[in-house]
């Protein structure tokens, strides 16, 4: 259904003649350089407003966040707002922010506010910071927009107990007060939980989380499952990919690239510019260090976590990979 | 097409006032009361932007109605889905109940579309360009560079607009594929006006050439606001300014869900037909649009 855009570079490109040009080779005796992938559009601006830090230390994090990890720091509303002015001309179509967890940056309601004048915003949180005052501010943000304003608060079990067994102790139930708070003053967030149990399960699983959620007065939830990347903590708590589990020539062949996020997207952080939200951890995947750089970079499925996109799609999106907004 | 349309050197026509439908979803008393409303405006044209099938009763039953009034039809998802014979209307539900609804639905417009209809559905154009008082005028299905996305006026920043009105040549464009009628007028270089300096509202400064978007909104359905009517846009562009109005069809509704009912479509969709709220395939919709709902 999509029709060549002019900003369109082109299709996945064929391997270099040469592959001892690729700038870096994944293990050795790998041949074969990645597949890549240009930018078609950049529709997605994702921010990692709070670098690598959070105030939780979940044992399925993908990219370790933790009090202590510092790899990528906050960034400003100075510093957002300045790449927000670059989107405008590039015709960005939504802002993202994820971190670690963004309301631990003391200027999230002022990026928030400055993102909803442009354009619809959406924030990935753990909601565990999010006091009334927050919650009341968040709705003024909203009601004074245009624009959506999307929170999307993981929760990663139906009970304390399978919740607070990843994301830690006490998590759970601060996390369901921010729903109902959110709820109360006419939020729809998006809850979004890692898919941690066998297929079979996964009706059961939703209606148990309708069932919780409308115990806390969030009656019309809109739920988000996601895979599991064997990437960060993740690997350690379960494991990590196996070496088939690569993206491949052969596998983009007939695959239509649009479908993952790196054609659409770039995510800002305080140290650059990266393909995805996803490979932060991965130098290789950085873009450049401005936007411009990172916009003409195409994206190179050399990591294994390009895998779980490959198989579900665009899973950071609000809208993609398994949801039941039912 | 009837009316007066000033033929350019180009071959382009140009209008005074038409008549924009959006997706018809299989309502043919929806499109035959619209057509009749229409024509009481004295438009010169009317165009019908695609999703021709779907959700209602009886599809072919809107086809004697589109060719009787030679309108011409820009070619929507549903359309090529069907022309085509895929397995899915491409409208990207990964809800599992959206999913259920959406395959009823799609298998059941399927069989019931006749293959001479189906054959001219194939031949529908991706778009259509005309003038209106001069402006240049793109008409697509979802938006200009991709038949099934969707344009919300929650998630659709102005700048984008201005960057697809670039990048498609057109001062005014004209998309459904949401369901939910909205317009936005900006000025023309909105995106290189910076961050904060994007006027949503249009100004009185002189000089300045607007660019305007419109979801015309969808006639088979009603636009999730409680009221059983649905809607169609006419834009006028013979005076100073575009003047774009949405017109409310009143149609005789519970005929079409006696009908839908008798074809045994799921009563979730005659109730849909019969309250003006959407019950299925919420997922698609923004928080914002999706809040001032009821389900
Ligand atoms: S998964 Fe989210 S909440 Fe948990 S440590 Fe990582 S960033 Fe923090
Ligand atoms: S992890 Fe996913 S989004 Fe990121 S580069 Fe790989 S395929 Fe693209
Ligand atoms: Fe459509």
């Amino acid at each position: 259904m999509t029709k060549a855009l002019p900003t369109l570079v082109g299709e996945v490109t064929a391997p270099p003649a040469d592959a001892s040009e690729t700038p870096r080779r994944r293990m050795e005796g790998a041949v074969s350089p990645a597949p890549t992938v240009p930018l078609r559009a950049l529709d997605q601006l994702w921010f990692q407003v709070s670098g690598t830090v959070c105030n939780l230390r979940c044992r399925h994090c993908f990219i370790s966040c933790s009090p202590e990890n510092h790899s990528f720091w906050f960034m400003s509303r100075k510093e957002v707002a300045e790449v927000l002015a670059e989107s405008v001309e590039m015709g960005v179509k939504e802002y993202y922010f994820t971190g670690g967890e963004p309301f631990m940056n003391r200027d999230m309601l002022g990026i928030l506010e400055d993102a909803l004048a442009l354009g619809p915003a959406t924030v990935l949180t753990n909601a565990t910071v999010l006091p009334q005052r927050t919650v009341d501010r968040l709705r003024e943000l909203s009601e004074g927009s245009p624009y959506t304003l999307e929170l999307r608060v993981s929760i990663d079990g139906v009970t304390a107990e399978m919740n607070d067994a990843i994301r830690g102790e006490g998590s759970f139930e601060r996390a369901l007060g921010a729903v109902s708070r959110l709820a109360e003053v006419g939020f729809l967030p998006i809850i979004t939980t890692m898919r941690t149990w066998d297929d079979s399960a996964t009706d059961a699983i939703l209606g148990a989380f309708r069932e919780l959620l409308a115990g806390v007065g969030y009656h019309r939830p809109r739920l988000k499952i996601l895979p599991p990347l064997h990437i960060g903590a993740e690997a350690e708590r379960t494991r990590g990919y196996a070496e088939v589990e690569r993206v491949t020539h052969e596998m983009m062949a007939e695959y239509p690239a649009e479908l993952l996020l790196c054609s659409g997207a770039r995510l800002v952080t305080a140290s650059g510019v990266w393909v995805c939200p996803i490979l932060l951890d991965d130098l290789a995947a950085k873009a450049g260090d401005t936007l411009q750089e990172a916009v003409d970079a195409p994206a190179r499925l050399e990591a294994q976590a390009c895998y779980t996109c490959w198989v579900n799609g665009a899973i950071c999106s609000n809208v993609s990979g398994f949801t039941d907004f039912s | 097409m009837t009316g007066v349309a000033s033929a350019s050197l180009t071959g382009i026509p140009d209008y005074g006032r038409v008549a924009v439908f959006g997706g018809i979803y299989s309502n043919h008393l929806a499109l035959a009361a619209a057509i009749d409303d229409a024509r009481g405006r004295s438009v010169d044209a009317i165009l019908a932007l695609g999703d021709l099938g779907a959700f209602g009763p009886n599809p072919d039953k809107v086809f004697p109605l589109l060719r009787e009034h030679g309108i011409p039809v820009v070619r929507g998802n549903y359309d090529d889905s069907i022309a085509r014979g895929l397995d899915d209307c491409q409208c990207g539900y990964t809800d599992p109940r959206d999913n259920h609804y959406a395959r009823l639905s799609y298998r059941y417009t399927y069989q019931r579309t006749s293959a001479e209809n189906r054959a001219w559905m194939a031949h529908f154009p991706d778009e259509i360009r005309f003038r209106l008082g001069g402006r240049e005028v793109l008409a697509f299905h979802g938006s200009p560079r991709q038949t099934n996305e969707f344009l919300w006026e929650s998630t659709t920043p102005t700048h984008f607009l201005d960057k697809l009105a670039d990048d498609f040549r057109a001062d005014i464009l004209l998309g459904t594929h949401t369901g939910i009628h909205w317009t936005r007028r900006w000025a023309k270089g909105a995106r290189r006006a910076g961050a904060g300096g994007v006027p949503d509202a249009p100004g009185t400064e002189p000089g300045r050439a607007w660019r305007t978007y419109v979801n015309v909104g969808a006639l088979g359905r009603p636009a999730n606001d409680g009221r059983t009517e649905v809607w169609y846009a006419v834009l006028d562009g013979s005076g100073d300014a575009l003047d774009v109005a949405f017109v409310p069809v009143a149609y005789d509704h519970e005929a079409l869900a006696e009908e839908m009912r008798s074809e045994e479509l799921p009563e979730e969709f005659v109730q849909t037909i019969l309250t003006g709220w959407w019950t299925t395939c919420l997922e698609i919709l923004p928080g914002k649009e999706r809040a001032v709902g009821r389900y």
